[in-house]
C-alpha cells in the first residue's frame, strides 16, 4: 500500500504539536509491512529524518501542466490570499513582525522560479492562505507524478492539498483532524477556516480524530456522519534522558511549569491565578510560563499586578533542547487548556518523570489515568493539586512512577495500526464506488 | 548682571545581558559587557572627548569668564574607568581650570529618593566621595536623578548640607511664574532652587537639527538675541541638558560643535549675561519666592513627572521587589552583592519597562535596548530573582562547598582538554 501524505511541518522544523505527531505516526507506520509513505511538506530543508519514508518538499516540484479544475478550485478562494487575520497558529517568533506589517498590496501572484518551482516559506504567518493554495496547486502535480493508493492529509492547512490530489488521482482521501477552529478560537470560529475544514471533511472518505472530544466536534459542529469518523489517539516518541546533557538546577524551590503557546486556547490565565493561590500558602515554589503568544503581555501584567513576579518567571519561546531542559527542571507540569483536541506535551512531561495536571477539556485526559484532572476554570482545584504534589513527596513519587509506566505503553506503533485499519476501510469503501 | 548657568548631565546605563530563566541560580553575571563597552567607546569618541576638547580651549581662552557645570553618575564613572579612562583624564583637565563645577547626585542614577531615605543619603555620599576623589573638591550643589524633585526631597537634600538643588521649571508647578529666577525650598528656605528653562534647553538639545522647526538653524547669535529680549527683571537663565547632546543626540554634522565653540564669545561680548556656576548663582542672587512642589516632578516627558519610571504595574512591581531586598543587602554586606545592588537600582531599568508611547514614544524607543517593555520586565525580574537567591544563600551562611568547587574545576578542565584534543585533531 502506498500512502501519499500531506503535512505542514516536519521535525526538526516545527512550531507546534502537529509536526511532532506527524513524525511519530510516520515512524509507527513504517513498522507496518508493505506500507510506503510519500510525505509532502511545503518546504523541505534537507535535514529531516527520512529513514522511514520519502519526504517531498513542495518547493522542489516542477509545475508543468496547469490543470483547469485546480485553477477553478483556487480561483474560488482567491479572496483568501490577502486575509491577514487568518492564523491557525503562527510561529510565535514571527508574531510581532507580521502583526505590524502592511500585508496588503503584496504580490498576489505565485512566484515561480526559472525551473518552474514554487517558492515556499514553510512557516506559519501572514501569507498562510496564499501558501495553502500554492500547496494545493503543487499537490495535484505531485499526485499525478507519484503512484499511490490512499491520500492522507493532516489538519486544515493540508485539506485543500488533499482534495486537489484526490481530484487528480481519484484515490480515497483520509483527513486527520488534529484540531478544529472551535478549539483554536474558543468558539469564535473564523468562517473562512471553518469553510475549508468543512470542505475537507465533506470530501474525505474517512476522518481520523485525535480524541473523542474532537470526534464529537466533527460530528456535531461539522455535521459529519458518525460512521465516517474514527478516533485514533496520539502517542509519544520515547526519549532516552541519558543521551542529553543535563542542565544544572539553579533554584532550590519546586518548579511548576506551563509550556505551550500563550493563547486563549491554552488557558494561561488560569495558571497565573492558581499560582497566586499557591504562593499565598507557600513560598517554597516557583512558577514558569514557557512559550510565547498573543496573551503573553497580559500574563506579565497580571503577574506584576498580583505581586508575584519574583516567583513567576517567563522564558519566551523555547526551542529544541530547551523544552527538554524545562521538563528536567520541573516538578509539576500544568496544562490548563480550555479546549485541547489531544495534547502531547503532558505525555512528554511524564516521560521526563514530571507529574502532570491536565484539564478535563483535553483529549489526552480520555486516556490518562495517572494524572490529575481538573476543570480548566477550577482555579482552586488546580491550586490544591499543585500544592499537594509540591508538598507531599509520596504523591509526586507515585505520579512519577505510575505515570512513566503508563506513558511508555502509549506507542505510535499501536496508533499506526489503527490508522492502517482506517486506510483499509477507506479503500474498501471507495472501490465499489469507482467500479460502478 | 544677569547669570547664564550651563549644566550638563552625563550618564550611561549599564545594560543587562539577556538573562534567561535557566540562568537563575546558575550564573551570577548580569551585564552585557560587549554592548556597554561598544556604546561607551562610541559615545566617548563622538561626544565626550571632542566636546571636552572644545570646552577646555574655551575655558582657557575665556579664563574666568566662561564657566560650566557637570554631574557624572557613579555608573558612568565606573564605566569610564573600565572602558574609556581617558575621558576621566579629560574631565580632570577641565577641573584644573577652576571654572568647572561638579555637582552631587545619586551614585546609581537611582530613584532611591522616592522610596528609601537612608539608601538615598548613602548613595549621595558615596557619589560625592567619588567626585572628590577624582576632581579634588566636594560638591555643594545637588542634582537628583532626572531632575526629580519635591518639597520633601528638597528638605532631605538641605539636611545633608547642600546649598542648592537643580530641577525642572515645570509649567504645572510654576504656572504664570518664570523659571528665570532663583527660588527656594518650601520647607527649608535655606536650600536654593535653580529651575531649568526647558524652552531654551530643548531648543538646543532636541530641536537643534530639526529642519522643520521654524527657528532652524539655531546659531549662537540667535540664542544671544533671545536672551537679550528677556524681561529685565529675570536674572537667571538655566540651560540644563544631557552632555550627549553634543555629537550624539545632535550629530557632528548638524554643526552642534561649532555652535558650542561660538557660544561663549557671543554671550560675553554681546549680551547682558555672565556665565555662572550653580553655586555662584545660589550665593549671589536672592530667591524671589518659595517653590511649592507637593508632588514629585522630573524633567522627563510631556507630563514632567515620574510616570516614565513608575507609571505602570510592571515598574511598580519591579521597584517594590527590588527595594524589599535592602535590609538583606545591608545584613550580608558582601562586595559583589553591594556592587550589583548599586547597578540594579539604576532608573534606566525601569525606564525600559515604560508602556506609555503616545507623546514621547520616540524618545523612549531611542534609549531602549529591549524590543518591548514586557521583555525588559521579564529580563530584569529574572536577574532580581537570581540576586534574591544569592542574598538568601549568603544570609543563611551557606558558603560554596570547596569540594563541589574543586569538582566543577576538574570537570571544566576535562572539557577544555577534550576540546583542545578535538581542535588539534581537526587541524591535522
Amino acid at each position: 500500500m502506498k500512502v501519499l501524505m500531506f503535512g505542514w511541518e516536519f521535525p526538526p522544523h516545527i512550531s507546534g504539536g502537529l509536526g511532532t505527531a506527524c513524525y511519530g505516526l510516520t515512524k509507527g507506520l513504517a513498522k507496518i509491512d508493505d506500507l510506503d509513505i510519500i510525505f509532502v511538506v511545503p518546504k523541505a530543508h534537507g535535514d529531516e529524518d527520512q529513514s522511514t519514508m520519502s519526504l517531498v518538499g513542495a518547493n522542489s516540484v516542477s509545475i508543468q501542466q496547469i490543470q483547469t479544475h485546480v485553477e477553478n478550485f483556487k480561483s474560488q478562494h482567491t479572496y483568501l490570499e490577502v486575509e491577514s487575520q487568518l492564523i491557525p497558529y503562527n510561529d510565535p517568533d514571527e508574531y510581532y513582525t507580521f502583526r505590524s506589517q502592511d500585508l496588503y498590496g503584496k504580490n498576489k501572484f505565485f512566484k515561480v522560479d526559472k525551473e518552474g518551482k514554487l517558492e515556499f516559506s514553510g512557516k506559519y504567518g501572514a501569507d498562510l492562505m496564499e501558501e495553502i493554495y500554492k500547496y494545493a496547486f503543487v499537490a495535484s502535480s505531485i499526485s499525478a507524478d507519484h503512484d499511490h493508493d490512499v491520500i492522507h492529509a493532516h489538519d486544515w492547512l493540508c485539506y485543500p492539498a488533499g482534495i486537489a490530489a484526490k481530484e487528480v488521482s481519484g484515490k480515497p482521501l483520509v483527513i486527520h483532524v488534529h484540531a478544529t477552529d472551535f478549539d483554536r478560537s474558543g468558539g469564535n470560529v473564523n468562517p473562512k477556516v471553518f469553510e475549508i475544514e468543512k470542505m475537507g471533511m465533506d470530501a474525505a472518505d474517512k476522518i481520523i480524530a485525535v480524541s473523542n472530544l474532537t470526534r464529537n466536534i466533527v460530528i456535531e459542529k461539522y455535521g459529519q456522519n458518525p460512521d465516517k469518523v474514527v478516533t485514533v489517539y496520539n502517542a509519544v516518541e520515547p526519549v532516552s534522558i541519558e543521551e542529553k546533557v543535563k542542565i544544572k538546577r539553579g533554584v532550590k524551590e519546586k518548579v511548576v511549569t506551563f509550556l505551550g503557546r500563550i493563547t486563549m486556547q491554552k488557558g494561561p490565565e488560569y495558571f497565573v491565578e492558581a499560582a497566586y493561590q499557591v504562593l499565598k500558602r507557600t513560598n517554597d515554589v516557583r512558577f514558569v510560563m514557557a512559550g510565547s503568544g498573543d496573551l503573553l503581555e497580559q500574563m506579565v501584567d497580571r503577574a506584576a499586578q498580583l505581586g508575584i513576579s519574583d516567583k513567576f518567571h517567563f522564558t519566551g519561546f523555547l526551542k529544541g533542547d530547551d523544552v527538554f531542559n524545562m521538563f528536567l527542571l520541573s516538578d509539576v507540569y500544568v496544562m490548563p487548556s480550555v479546549s485541547e483536541p489531544f495534547g502531547i506535551s503532558p505525555l512528554e512531561a511524564m516521560q521526563s518523570d514530571v507529574p502532570v495536571i491536565i484539564s478535563k477539556q483535553s483529549g489526552v485526559s480520555e486516556i490518562l489515568t495517572h494524572a490529575v484532572k481538573v476543570d480548566y476554570w477550577d482555579i482552586d482545584a488546580m491550586a490544591d493539586a499543585i500544592y499537594g504534589i509540591v508538598k507531599y513527596d509520596a504523591l509526586s513519587k507515585v505520579f512519577k512512577e505510575e505515570g512513566k509506566e503508563e506513558v511508555d505503553n502509549l506507542k505510535w506503533a499501536n496508533a499506526a495500526i489503527n490508522v492502517h485499519n482506517v486506510y483499509n476501510s477507506a479503500i474498501k469503501l471507495f472501490e465499489p464506488q469507482t467500479k460502478n | 548682571m544677569k547669570a547664564l548657568c550651563l549644566y550638563f548631565q552625563i550618564h550611561q546605563p549599564l545594560r543587562l545581558r539577556r538573562y534567561r530563566f535557566f540562568d537563575i541560580g546558575n550564573d551570577h553575571y548580569y551585564y552585557d559587557d560587549y554592548t556597554n563597552e561598544s556604546i561607551m567607546r562610541q559615545v566617548a569618541d563622538e561626544c565626550y572627548l571632542p566636546a571636552n576638547k572644545i570646552i577646555l580651549e574655551l575655558l582657557k581662552k575665556n579664563k574666568g569668564k566662561f564657566k560650566i557645570s557637570y554631574s557624572i553618575t557613579g555608573i558612568a564613572l565606573d564605566q569610564f574607568e573600565q572602558y574609556a579612562p581617558e575621558v576621566i583624564d579629560s574631565f580632570k583637565e577641565l577641573a584644573k581650570t577652576g571654572d568647572v563645577e561638579f555637582l552631587a547626585e545619586t551614585y546609581s542614577h537611582s530613584l532611591a529618593s522616592l522610596i528609601n531615605q537612608d539608601e538615598f543619603v548613602q548613595q549621595v555620599i558615596s557619589h560625592s566621595d567619588k567626585i572628590e576623589y577624582f576632581f579634588g573638591s566636594r560638591p555643594t550643589v545637588f542634582r537628583n536623578t532626572e531632575m526629580i524633585y519635591s518639597d520633601e526631597i528638597g528638605e532631605m537634600v538641605a539636611k545633608m548640607g547642600y546649598k542648592a538643588i537643580l530641577t525642572e521649571g515645570a509649567k504645572h508647578i510654576l504656572g504664570w511664574k518664570s523659571p528665570n529666577y532663583l527660588y527656594c525650598n518650601a520647607i527649608n528656605p535655606k536650600l536654593k532652587i535653580l529651575m531649568r528653562n526647558y524652552k531654551l534647553s530643548d531648543d538646543i538639545s532636541f530641536r537643534f537639527s530639526s529642519e522643520g522647526w521654524k527657528e532652524w538653524p539655531l546659531t549662537s547669535t540667535k540664542l544671544v538675541g533671545w536672551l537679550n529680549e528677556m524681561d529685565d527683571k529675570e536674572d537667571v537663565v538655566n540651560i540644563f541638558m544631557d552632555y550627549e547632546t553634543f555629537g550624539e543626540h545632535q550629530k557632528k554634522e548638524s554643526g552642534i560643535f561649532e555652535f558650542l565653540a561660538h557660544l561663549p564669545q557671543d554671550v560675553i561680548l554681546k549680551s547682558k549675561y555672565k556665565f555662572s556656576t550653580p553655586s555662584e548663582v545660589a550665593a549671589e542672587f536672592q530667591p524671589i519666592a518659595q517653590a511649592h512642589v507637593p508632588n514629585v516632578i522630573s524633567w522627563a516627558d510631556e507630563e514632567r513627572d515620574v510616570s516614565a519610571w513608575l507609571g505602570n504595574k510592571l515598574q511598580n512591581e519591579a521597584f517594590q521587589k527590588l527595594y524589599a531586598l535592602r535590609d538583606d543587602v545591608l545584613a550580608v554586606n558582601d562586595d559583589r552583592i553591594n556592587k550589583d545592588w548599586k547597578y540594579l537600582q539604576a532608573s534606566d531599568h525601569f525606564y525600559y519597562m515604560c508602556t506609555k508611547f503616545a507623546s514621547d514614544g520616540d524618545v523612549h524607543s531611542y534609549f531602549n535596548p529591549y524590543s518591548s517593555p514586557y521583555d525588559a520586565f521579564i529580563n530584569y525580574m529574572n536577574v532580581v530573582s537570581d540576586f534574591q537567591i544569592r542574598l538568601k544563600a549568603l544570609k543563611d551562611g551557606a558558603a560554596v562547598d570547596p569540594k563541589e568547587l574543586q569538582h566543577q574545576l576538574i570537570q571544566k578542565d576535562e572539557l577544555i582538554a577534550k576540546y583542545e584534543q578535538q581542535l588539534s585533531e581537526l587541524k591535522v
